[in-house]
């Protein structure tokens, strides 16, 4: 590590303060994050198989990428990825959220159960739907259930629902925890107050809950934007980007392109590409929330 | 609450010199790598390889039989072996040698993925070594060579067992609907509705694992233009795959498809489950096209599927007008091993006295044998009659002995550049979401990459 670093600066201020503190934080993000990012920015002005010399070849890849009609695609699978796994999981963990910070028992017993699908790693959620999907051996199959009896991962409008589905079955409950917690810190006075106003159910929720939940509602967004971006393990033992490229979102396509047709450069690019997309979305989520998301202006945010 | 605001200066300082340290501190660790680093721990420096392979039985428990029977002869220069499931190992073993940190050992299929090892020198020439130890060459099939042979020099020693693709069929299915096995292209598909009409599939197929529909195209490209079709491929002529045989042979597979000859669904069925062999043996589809290693399993699994004499095989069947010798054949020639260029001098003595001596010894043969396999030493003919599966390993044999060409796996054969946007343009084409020509266009545009 950096010993020469720390001490220095550590030492030599005193009105400086807990500023080291943030080291550790700071040297892993390095190592992890920006010297690899940097490693892959230069990696993309080379061509490269991963295996013999890395050859300096200018702005090939950058071309062969850009000109390739697979990178529209690819981008607009991953949007579409992104927007419908949003539009399914916002609502449904919402309510679920707003369900489950009651503290009756049975909704407590029923979060438990909500939870499970997070314990589960990606891979071997993929794997079970799978096979439960198989439409010979699966569960329309085993049931006799004629209406789950389809070709789910090879018609594109099918695969595609599945990924949706199989993704929002996977996150619904960890954005139902963060909405739980949100609800949780709205002040019960506000609900006295509506209700002494002859606000209704229906009423209380579209006017209290749902604004206080605002800056809940944007975390959440922005986790499963930006996550959105990354799925691969998912998509990749499901559907493996099919059928033909239907599924193929861009950390598909970068891997492919990198470790499945040895084109390090390419895939490079499309690394830096799924860079400038996060960034830009993590920071137009931030706009949507106002210049301070992250401050909270009440209890409960 | 105010937070204790750190300066900028003090910031940036941190900022600085945070990545630096880092910087060096990633230099000190990535310099002085040991070359042939594959060999860890105490016993580096010494003759102790290490060796990576698959991990699927039967296969893996007798990789690992030899191993250690080596290891139980030779105490001093022993060989560690670590095992990978299929497309793990695939990654795993390019990033380990763009790495430096490659085992001694390389499992491999030959072909296109050794030939980037080649080029980037990763791997031994064995041609010098087997000269001087013909013995070891000439008890082999000269055909699994081909595959081993880059420009000329040998880089792998073939092993295991051969592997053609053949035509399984269940022959309870036959003769529910009094039919016989198919003899020709047109037999195929005039059993095809006769088939859907049974309520059967006519062929069971594991279409989402991709190189399963592309043993079709193998094939038919054979059949149809010979195995000089593909081999203008291979060789990098330019719109190969623009040939007018070519585009009968892609044709003709989408036929198939439109003919529903296929099982319903055939997409969503994956080879690595071996739901594609649970068809056939349920009764679900009539026939299979696959490799023979699928017989194992099929004897395994199936229940009396197999011992009961209820499966059948053959050749891929000739295509009418075609002019391909019906006893050429498609697969894998064999499996093969290469030694890593950067191992140590005492490593690759260890490799090499374990090809000369544990590789394909009587044991290791008798344990192929013994799965259903035919492993590809001259003479194996003579062990497979006392074998219990005696008349399937004949027909393997005889198979791989009799082949004309025994083409080899496509997306093993191409670089893995132009084998990825092979099978991606066969799943397509099987989608019907492209026509034959644009396959051809597609697959032309990548052709020598």
């Amino acid at each position: 590590m950096s010993p020469t670093a720390t001490p220095t600066t550590a030492r030599g201020s005193r009105n400086g303060g807990l500023a080291w503190l943030a080291v550790p934080a700071l040297v892993f993000f390095v190592a992890f994050g920006v010297v690899p990012l940097v490693g892959v920015l230069a990696l993309s002005f080379t061509t490269w198989d991963g295996i013999g010399d890395i050859n300096v070849t200018g702005l090939t890849s950058w071309q062969a990428v850009l000109s390739d009609p697979g990178l529209p695609h690819a981008l607009w699978v991953t949007f579409l990825v992104m927007a419908l796994s949003w539009a399914v999981q916002t609502p449904a963990s919402l309510l679920l959220g707003v369900f489950l910070a009651n503290s009756q028992r049975y909704r407590a017993v029923l979060a438990v159960v909500y939870f499970v699908p997070l314990l589960l790693s990606s891979a071997a959620i993929a794997i079970t739907y799978k096979a439960l999907l198989d439409p010979n051996f699966g569960l329309g199959a085993g049931l006799g259930i004629d209406l789950l009896v389809q070709d789910w991962l090879g018609v594109p409008e099918l695969a595609f629902g599945v990924v949706i589905f199989v993704v929002s079955w996977q996150f619904i409950p960890f954005h139902s925890l963060i909405y739980q917690a949100g609800v949780r810190q709205i002040p019960k006075s506000m609900y006295e107050a509506a209700e002494l106003d002859g606000a209704g159910r229906v009423r209380q929720f579209f006017s209290i809950t749902l604004p206080q939940l605002k800056y809940t509602v944007i975390t959440s967004s922005t986790l499963m934007v930006v996550g959105s971006l990354t799925f691969f393990d998912l998509i990749f033992v499901l559907t493996e980007g099919g059928p033909g490229d239907t599924t193929r979102v861009l950390a598909l396509d970068m891997y492919k392109r990198g470790f499945q047709a040895n084109l390090m450069g390419p895939a490079s690019v499309i690394a830096v590409i799924l860079v400038l997309v996060g960034l830009v979305l993590a920071l137009i989520l931030r706009r949507l929330g106002g210049r301070d998301a992250t401050h909270s202006q009440m209890e409960g945010a | 609450m105010e937070p204790r605001t750190t300066s900028r200066r003090n910031f940036l300082a941190l900022a600085v010199s945070v990545p630096i340290g880092a910087a060096l501190a990633s230099c000190g660790s990535a310099g002085p790598t040991p070359a042939g680093g594959g060999a860890t721990g105490a016993a580096a420096g010494s003759g102790a390889a290490t060796y990576w392979f698959l991990s699927t039985q039967p296969q893996e428990g007798i990789r690992k039989a030899s191993v250690d029977r080596f290891n139980a002869a030779n105490p001093n220069a022993k060989i560690t072996a670590t095992t990978f499931q299929n497309d793990a190992f695939k990654t795993k073993i390019k990033t380990a040698l763009g790495a430096g940190q490659a085992p001694t050992i390389i499992w491999g299929w030959g072909g296109g993925g050794l030939r980037t090892y080649v080029q980037a020198s990763q791997v031994e020439d064995l041609t010098p070594w087997l000269d001087q130890n013909p013995a070891v060459k000439n008890r082999l099939f000269p055909s699994s060579f081909g595959a081993a042979t880059i420009d000329g020099k040998i880089y792998a020693l073939p092993c295991e067992a051969v592997q053609p693709v053949v035509l399984f069929y269940n022959k309870t299915c036959f003769e529910k609907i009094g039919a016989e096995p198919p003899t020709s292209w047109s037999d195929i598909m005039a059993l095809v509705p006769k088939f859907n009409a049974a309520g059967i599939a006519p062929f069971s197929l594991g279409g989402q694992s991709r190189w399963t529909n592309m043993m079709w195209l193998e094939f038919l490209f054979d059949r149809v233009g010979g195995p000089e079709l593909f081999q203008a491929v291979f060789d990098a002529q330019k719109d190969a795959w623009s040939n007018p045989a070519a585009l009968d042979a892609l044709t003709k597979v989408q036929d198939l498809v439109k003919a529903d000859g296929f099982i319903k669904g055939f997409s969503s069925i994956t080879a690595d489950s071996n739901a594609d062999q649970a068809l056939l043996y349920t009764g679900k589809a009539a026939m299979m096209l696959h490799g023979v290693w699928t017989y194992g399993s099929m004897a395994l699994d199936g229940g009396d599927f197999v011992s009961g004499g209820h499966l059948g095989y053959m050749n891929f069947p000739p295509v009418d007008g075609g002019k391909g010798d019906p006893s050429n054949t498609v697969g894998n020639p064999g499996q093969y091993l290469s030694i890593y260029s950067k191992a140590t001098p005492e490593q690759k003595e260890t490799a090499k006295k374990f090809f000369a001596t544990a590789v394909l010894s009587d044991e290791e043969v008798k344990q192929w044998t013994d799965t259903g396999s035919v492993p590809i030493v001259q003479g194996a003919d003579k062990l497979l009659a006392s074998s219990k599966d005696a008349e399937w390993l004949q027909f393997v044999y005889g198979i791989a002995s009799g082949a004309k060409t025994f083409g080899q796996s496509w997306d093993q054969a191409l670089s893995p550049t132009a084998a990825e946007i092979l099978l991606d343009n066969i799943s397509q084409l099987f989608q019907l979401s492209i026509t034959p020509e644009q396959f051809a266009a597609n697959m032309n545009a990548v052709i020598g990459k």
